[in-house]
């Protein structure tokens, strides 16, 4: 696909190209506290702030907490509120990504993925936005920088749909994406600005019936966040559900409509497929892995061998029509954690791929890896072994070890 | 720094509740009788936030409101970053043209739990940045909303579900943090205590926490019935016998320059007027145990606490007696 517009190359890493596409969408608050490895974002922040090169209110908070509570409650005031964390950050604002769903507050958050303490470690895995998958956050995984920036802008106009109202996380796997160089195209300002445009309000009842746009307006005053008990708590929970639902096209819409300006597209900005069409075995991954799979399935494909890989970008709202129909003719499935539940049976994203799996017509086998927790490197060698293990498995026709560890000292 | 508004109480009552009744508060509720009297005090377009506790559960239980302005309610101990969120909102929107021009207060409530205890760090922080809002702590010197448990606010010798008075223990150990003079060490523009039987000092201190430029910190002494096993009827008159008895005195530090306001100038300047604590302490149940052989020291504890207090309130207001020579 082609672009449309002229688009510039700049130099920078994935903290940094958030930190640009931020800049470019026009937010009006930010409120954030440093963590690694995020910090490049808000620091770039701080210098378009310093430099006059933004419109934005930046609240430098004293925690993550207060980070996030001041921008669900800048959105609720009618801001548009951006902010960025990582591990122990998300686990300190835990408490209010739910208050933030749950008021129906559109703040779009850069999560930095960092491996949870202890032992304290700073390098990348995903145990810290999968803790918050059941936070009633969209969440989406970028590969690389370049989709990092193009995913934040996105993010906006699909938090900030007033038919959908949710608040989103755009996941960057710490350091390997955060604090890694690459050449990312970004668009003309203006043009990023016309296209998340300025944010626009649902009309609800307010008091005494009348019509009011959703948010804290002295004019039309409404009360956000009031105490639901069991009459009314639980329609509340489902409404989220709703506009989760709803989401899945959205994400789709916005993401289809940003590809006719760039000319970028990943998938159907759900679930990436590589080679699947006719793979017989496929390895499911999230984030910045992808890309050395890829390079593995480039160089199985050259021997012969139907490898594929499927890449979930959008793993809340889980895209389950999309997993089921891309894996149709796959035989065998490998599916990569980069974190651990604790007890359960393998990690979370094999728990959904398994579970989504049960429905289909044909069920592959279905393996898990865990791989790369604190950072740990995966090389394109034990990419291959997994795909070595999942033919053995097609011959055997069996499976004898369902959860298995890469490049783990046992 | 001030405006020079006047009110008489016909002004008061003929000004439309912002806080209205129908909320599900206590009969004897101060805390309600006080958010009712700050929303006296507002001056134009406000935003209000509160912490979780029982003002917030009293007043907006869905589908109903007891708030006739804009109302958010996020957590427990996050006012102060409730305000700042609100505050910096306001701010830029204006600034882009998307809301209009003119002065939107903030105003954030929060009880002596969401202040002493679990809040007082996005409160620190919110003032450190400068944001500006009036922060209104109701303190009832309990969790009077989970049940009566002890925060850094109850006071020394006070019985509460999670300081009870045992056969061995008489209450709670700890003295009651100095958190008016904790938010004073900020440096901030605006502090001041009052209490709701002097409500025209509480207005006022209201109306002036809202006009400064900058933070600003009211400290409301708040009496609950049902956590203090004190008469219902009896809340306004608890809130005078606090300030008799100098245990709760009602001040002012404009930049940090302490001054004492009125009602606490009459025991100031009459030394005599100053009652003995015990009269505040033996309405209340929550001091009963004081009152018999066993634990009846604490009592001196209370009252020399309170003394120190009050002398070293008095030196930073500069009303010291001359010292009497030895």
């Amino acid at each position: 696909m082609k672009s449309v517009v002229k688009q510039e190359f700049l130099a920078l890493n994935g903290d940094e190209a958030v930190a640009y596409a931020a800049k470019q969408a026009d937010v009006d608050v930010v409120a954030a506290y440093p963590v690694t490895p995020q910090t490049i974002i808000v620091e770039k922040f701080s210098e378009y702030v310093a430099n006059g090169e933004v419109e934005t209110e930046f609240v430098c908070t004293e925690s993550e907490h207060s980070a996030m509570t001041a921008c669900i409650t800048a959105s609720a005031t009618g801001a548009r509120t951006f902010t960025a964390t990582a591990a122990p950050g998300l686990a300190l604002m835990h408490e209010m990504l739910f208050v933030a769903s749950g008021c129906r507050a559109p703040v779009v958050m850069a999560v930095a993925n960092r491996a949870l303490s202890a032992p304290i470690n700073i390098h990348g895995d995903h145990s810290d936005t999968m803790a918050e998958r059941d936070s009633g956050w969209i969440q989406i995984y970028a590969e690389n920088a370049q989709e990092a920036y193009d995913s934040i802008i996105q993010a906006f106009k699909i938090a900030e749909n007033p038919k959908i109202l949710l608040p989103v996380i755009v996941g960057l796997d710490g350091f390997t994406l955060s604090h890694t160089l690459e050449n990312v195209q970004v668009l003309p300002g203006d043009v990023i600005k016309k296209f998340v445009g300025t944010r626009q309000f649902p009309f609800i009842t307010g008091h005494e019936g009348k019509t009011v746009s959703f948010k804290l307006d002295p004019e039309n005053p409404l009360t956000i966040g009031p105490l639901a008990l069991q009459d009314y708590y639980f329609e509340f929970k489902r409404q989220q559900e709703d506009a989760m639902k709803n989401a899945l096209k959205t994400i789709r819409q916005v993401h289809d409509e940003y590809a006719q300006i760039s000319g970028r597209n990943y998938g159907d900005g759900l679930v990436d497929p590589y080679y699947l069409e006719d793979a017989e075995m496929a390895i499911i991954c999230l984030g910045s892995t992808a890309g050395t799979v890829k390079t593995v399935v480039n160089n199985l494909r050259a021997e012969g061998v139907k490898a594929g890989m499927l890449r979930i970008r959008t793993f809340r709202p889980l895209p389950v029509e999309g997993i089921l129909k891309a894996l149709e003719k796959v035989k065998a499935v490998a599916v990569m954690d980069r974190c651990m539940s604790f007890g359960g049976c393998g990690g979370p994203v094999f728990h959904e791929i398994r579970h989504a799996l049960y429905d289909a017509l044909a069920h592959p086998y279905v393996v898990n890896y865990i791989y790369g927790l604190g950072g740990r490197d995966t090389s394109p060698s034990q990419i291959r072994e997994i795909y070595k293990d999942l033919q053995r498995i097609l011959q055997a026709q069996r499976v004898e070890d369902p959860i298995k560890y890469v490049g783990l000292r046992e | 720094m001030f405006s020079e508004w006047r009110f008489t109480a016909k002004d008061i009552a003929q000004k439309p509740d912002l806080f209205t009744s129908g909320h599900r508060a206590c009969a004897g509720c101060a805390p309600a009788t006080v958010l009712r009297l700050v929303m006296k005090a507002v001056r134009g377009p406000t935003i209000v936030t509160n912490a979780t506790g029982c003002m917030e559960v009293v007043s907006t239980i869905y589908p109903y409101t007891s708030w006739a302005i804009p109302w958010i309610h996020t957590a427990f101990e996050n006012a102060g970053a409730n305000a700042s969120g609100i505050e910096a909102a306001i701010k830029v929107l204006q600034k882009k043209g998307r809301i209009k021009d003119g002065q939107i207060d903030v105003i954030a409530f929060a009880g002596d739990g969401g202040t002493y205890d679990i809040g007082i760090q996005a409160l620190s922080g919110a003032v450190e940045r400068g944001h500006d809002f009036l922060y209104v702590l109701y303190d009832n010197e309990a969790y009077m909303n989970t049940g009566i448990q002890r925060s850094g606010g109850t006071p020394l010798g006070a019985a509460t579900t999670t300081s009870p008075a045992g056969t061995v223990i008489p209450g709670k150990l700890q003295y009651k943090k100095p958190i008016a003079d904790i938010m004073v060490a900020h440096e901030m523009p605006y502090v001041a205590t009052a209490s709701p039987h002097y409500w025209r000092d509480l207005i006022t201190k209201a109306r002036k926490g809202i006009e400064v430029n900058g933070p600003a910190f009211l400290h409301v002494f708040a009496p609950c019935p049902r956590g203090w096993r004190s008469d219902p009827s009896k809340s306004i008159e608890l809130s005078r016998l606090a300030v008799e008895t100098c245990i709760f005195p009602l001040w002012e530090a404009i930049n940090g320059e302490y001054q004492l306001s009125a009602p606490s100038k009459v025991m100031a300047l009459s030394p005599q007027k100053k009652k003995p604590v015990k009269e505040y302490l033996q309405v209340q149940g929550r001091f009963r145990h004081l009152f018999t052989p066993k634990f009846e020291k604490m009592l001196e504890e209370i009252q020399r606490l309170t003394d120190e207090r009050w002398d070293r309130l008095l030196k930073r207001c500069g009303l010291t007696q001359p010292a009497k020579t030895a």
